[in-house]
């Protein structure tokens, strides 16, 4: 009846559109983790030495450590033995040297999910960018499983001395730099996921802006789980140089499966002095269905380096799926005079359970932070902010303002925010706010009585909740990140 | 009433178990302005909500046709769809949804519904300017959320350029000019007798006289125990305004604010 009252909140239906399985053969470990696994990956990867002794320690340490439980989510224990912890495509040859010689499966797949892995009409798009001097175009490393299978445009990166390419091949050729670098922000001690990471990451994305470089067109990363039973670890090491500064977006898809999958990630970015990294996510990993079955547990600790006066560091996240999120993409600033960023869209439906925020670390002088979160709650979803604003006894003049709103949509889900602010210094300036707020009948009401239907209706309300962030977003993610919100809702009002 | 765009018959409104509009005839044909007037609490802003589908409204008797269907079979935005408008007496705050975003949303969407193609944005624009400009709004208010941080003469004047803009065929307008100052009165005043039309009808509930000093209704109609007790022409407006609403509802006559 049109008179009644319709229910501002139904159970999802939805279905996930990038849920399908690719038929290839995988060439993958058996389930369980000792010294020998590890000594294994080593040696499919054709690892140097140093690789072996860092994974080895991380390992040992790992196995001192516990299962962390303190953030707000819920999940029957996770059976670590149950997990193969290798698994790639087995392609004609190990390494693909060209497009041309990737699974064609493997790229239908990506032409499925919408990456734009061929070269030819993006470098149309570059070409027209330069003489714009803004960059449009898009170079691409994408992750199937934990291999990476191609990466676009490393030729005309090369040219300006930017390496961007799969960690794998990092470690080949470039071994001093991963040497330098790798675990300097997040040490394998840092935290139990962080700790397995290091033991048995199998790949993932490398990117070295040298000096006074500005990379011309965004870098991103797929991430695809495909095969089943296993997990994915990868890592990602972002190194810009003095004065250099890069946009990086990385983009994740997994098929549906009944059971859980663990994705247990390290991000470590490192800005010189004056140098800026943007960095972006946009997550749509499997949630798992209506009941709460299957869906990726997403365990990620993402961390980045002001190591230089006046560098910048700026998350954007995206988070639509997942059974459950854990990640805190932080930033230490520890140059004087710079700048951390984190600007959050997070979005729980039916039995999704997100627990995010950030860290701030003021270290150095007149430090300077944001933060922007924006929770979403639908259906039995609960939305935990979680973030530390710390000022060190030297950071003299920090300033911090955050601000956390929430959007309840139905009764049934939750949101909760908890802020930690720690201030060593008098003179730090500190600030935060935050908001609740519903989708409230009038409002849907009012759209509806303009013509447009309750669950587009709902859509924008919510487009408009999260366009602060969405903005900050280069401009055809921002797109992306539109029309995921609107698929992620889909079924939440009836 | 054959020719009839809007018919109402003998129809009974409850909300949560309380009668409030109660065997209401009124008939509206193209082109036609009536007013609806009447005390608080006499069931005005029920009639309104009804007509453009509310949830929360129970309809307990007779029928409501629109353009020969059955109006309260549809759902909001199918009326909508149909040319239904209601300008709210108290629009609705959407924050981060630019004026125009919205604009062109519910546009698109109510040509969607009529199987129609979508506005190009340019000439969507073009042509919300130009009535902007006529109402003497402020363009800025298009990137404005919508009627985000509005004072309550832009709330309604947004009110009206939506109607403008959505060109519905059954605008109705409630208590669109309480509140206003004597030159967004006139603004919005002006809007309205540019959006008259032979095939386009309004309904405009209001608490007072000074509205229908700019806009001339065809039919003023006094509503009184859930329906229509009296019926005149525009002179009727005047009448109440000298004394009041006649006392045969049997609860002490309220004056319009429109007596000073």
């Amino acid at each position: 009846m049109a008179t009644k009252a319709p229910p501002l909140e139904k159970l999802l239906a939805k279905g996930y559109s990038q849920g399908f399985v690719t038929e290839i053969d995988e060439d993958s470990l058996p389930p369980g983790l000792d010294e020998s696994v590890i000594r294994a990956i080593v040696e499919k990867k054709q690892e140097p030495e140093f690789m072996l002794e860092w994974r080895l320690a991380a390992y040992r340490h790992w196995r001192t450590m516990k299962v962390p439980t303190w953030s707000r989510v819920h999940y029957p224990p996770i059976d670590f033995e149950a997990i193969s912890y290798f698994s790639s495509p087995r392609s004609r040859k190990d390494a693909p040297a060209s497009l041309d010689e990737v699974d064609p499966e493997i790229l239908r797949t990506y032409e499925r999910l919408g990456v734009p892995l061929h070269e030819r009409a993006a470098l149309a798009g570059v070409a027209g960018a330069e003489a714009k001097g803004r960059s449009v175009g898009v170079a691409v490393d994408a992750v199937f499983d934990s291999v990476s299978v191609a990466t676009t445009f490393k030729k005309e990166l090369a040219e300006l001395g930017i390496i961007f390419c799969s960690f794998s091949e990092a470690v080949q050729n470039h071994p001093e730099l991963v040497r330098r670098y790798m675990g300097t922000v997040v040490p394998y001690t840092d935290n139990f996921y962080a700790a397995l990471n290091a033991a048995v990451f199998s790949d993932g994305s490398f990117c070295y802006i040298p000096k006074g470089v500005r990379c011309p067109m965004e870098l991103s990363t797929y991430f695809r789980i495909n095969a089943a039973g296993t997990g994915q670890f990868e890592r990602t090491l972002i190194v810009a140089e003095e004065g250099a500064s890069v946009s990086y977006l990385e983009g994740y898809t997994a098929p549906m499966r009944d059971e859980h999958q663990l994705h247990a990630a390290v991000v470590e970015l490192i800005a010189l002095d004056n140098a800026e990294i943007k960095y972006a996510t946009v997550q749509n990993w499997y949630p798992g269905n209506a009941e709460g079955k299957g869906g990726i547990y997403n365990f990620v600790t993402k961390r980045g380096l002001c190591a230089g006066h006046h560098s910048k560091i700026s998350w954007t996240q995206v988070e639509t799926g997942s059974a459950i999120t854990w990640k805190y993409p932080s930033v230490m600033l520890k140059g004087d005079d710079s700048v951390g960023e984190f600007y959050s869209v997070a979005l729980t439906n039916n039995f999704q359970q997100a627990d995010t925020g950030t860290k701030m670390i003021h270290i150095g002088k007149r430090t300077r932070s944001t933060i922007l979160s924006k929770g979403i709650s639908a259906g039995k979803g609960q939305n935990t902010y979680r973030g530390l604003v710390k000022v060190g006894r030297k950071a003299l003049g920090a300033r911090n303002y955050s601000q956390c709103d929430s959007l309840l949509i139905g009764d049934r889900c939750g949101a909760h925010t908890l802020p930690y602010i720690e201030v060593m210094r008098p003179d730090a300036q500190v600030e935060h706010e935050a908001t609740t707020s519903k989708i409230s009948d009038a409002q849907l009401f009012y759209c509806r009585q303009r013509g447009i239907d309750a669950e587009a209706a709902v859509s924008l309300l919510v487009n408009g909740f999260c366009k602060e962030v969405f903005r900050k977003l280069p401009m055809e993610f921002a797109v992306e990140a539109q029309a995921l919100m609107e698929v992620s809702l889909e079924g939440t009002v009836g | 009433m054959s020719g009839s765009l809007l018919s109402i018959r003998q129809l009974a409104v409850q909300v949560e178990g309380k009668q409030i509009l109660d065997r209401l005839d009124l008939e509206v044909r193209p082109g036609e302005v009536h007013a609806i007037m009447g005390p608080n609490g006499s069931g005005k802003s029920t009639l309104a909500h009804v007509l453009a589908g509310r949830p929360g409204y129970e309809v307990t008797g007779g029928e409501v046709r629109y353009d020969g269907q059955d109006l309260l079979a549809l759902e909001v935005e199918q009326r909508a769809a149909k040319g239904v408008f209601l300008a709210f007496q108290y629009p609705v705050e959407i924050p981060g949804v630019s004026n125009i975003q919205f604009l062109k949303t519910a546009l698109n969407s109510l040509r969607k519904q009529r199987g129609e193609p979508e506005l190009d944005a340019m000439e969507l624009l073009d042509s919300v300017k130009a009535r902007m400009a006529q109402m003497q709004m402020d363009e800025a208010l298009l990137y404005r959320g919508v009627n985000e941080g509005f004072s309550g003469g832009e709330k309604k004047s947004n009110e009206i350029l939506q109607m403008l803009v959505l060109e519905p065929r059954l605008a109705i307008l409630d208590e669109t000019d309480s509140g206003l100052d004597i030159d967004a009165l006139k603004r919005v005043a002006a809007g309205i007798n540019w959006f008259r039309r032979e095939d386009r009808s309004l309904i405009l509930v209001t608490h007072y006289q000074r509205l229908l000093d700019y806009v001339k209704p065809d039919y003023v109609h006094v509503l009184q125990q859930g329906r229509i007790g009296r019926s005149g022409g525009a002179e009727l407006a005047l009448e109440l305004e000298q004394a009041g609403y006649a006392p045969t509802s049997g609860t002490a006559p309220e004056r319009t604010g429109g007596v000073r």
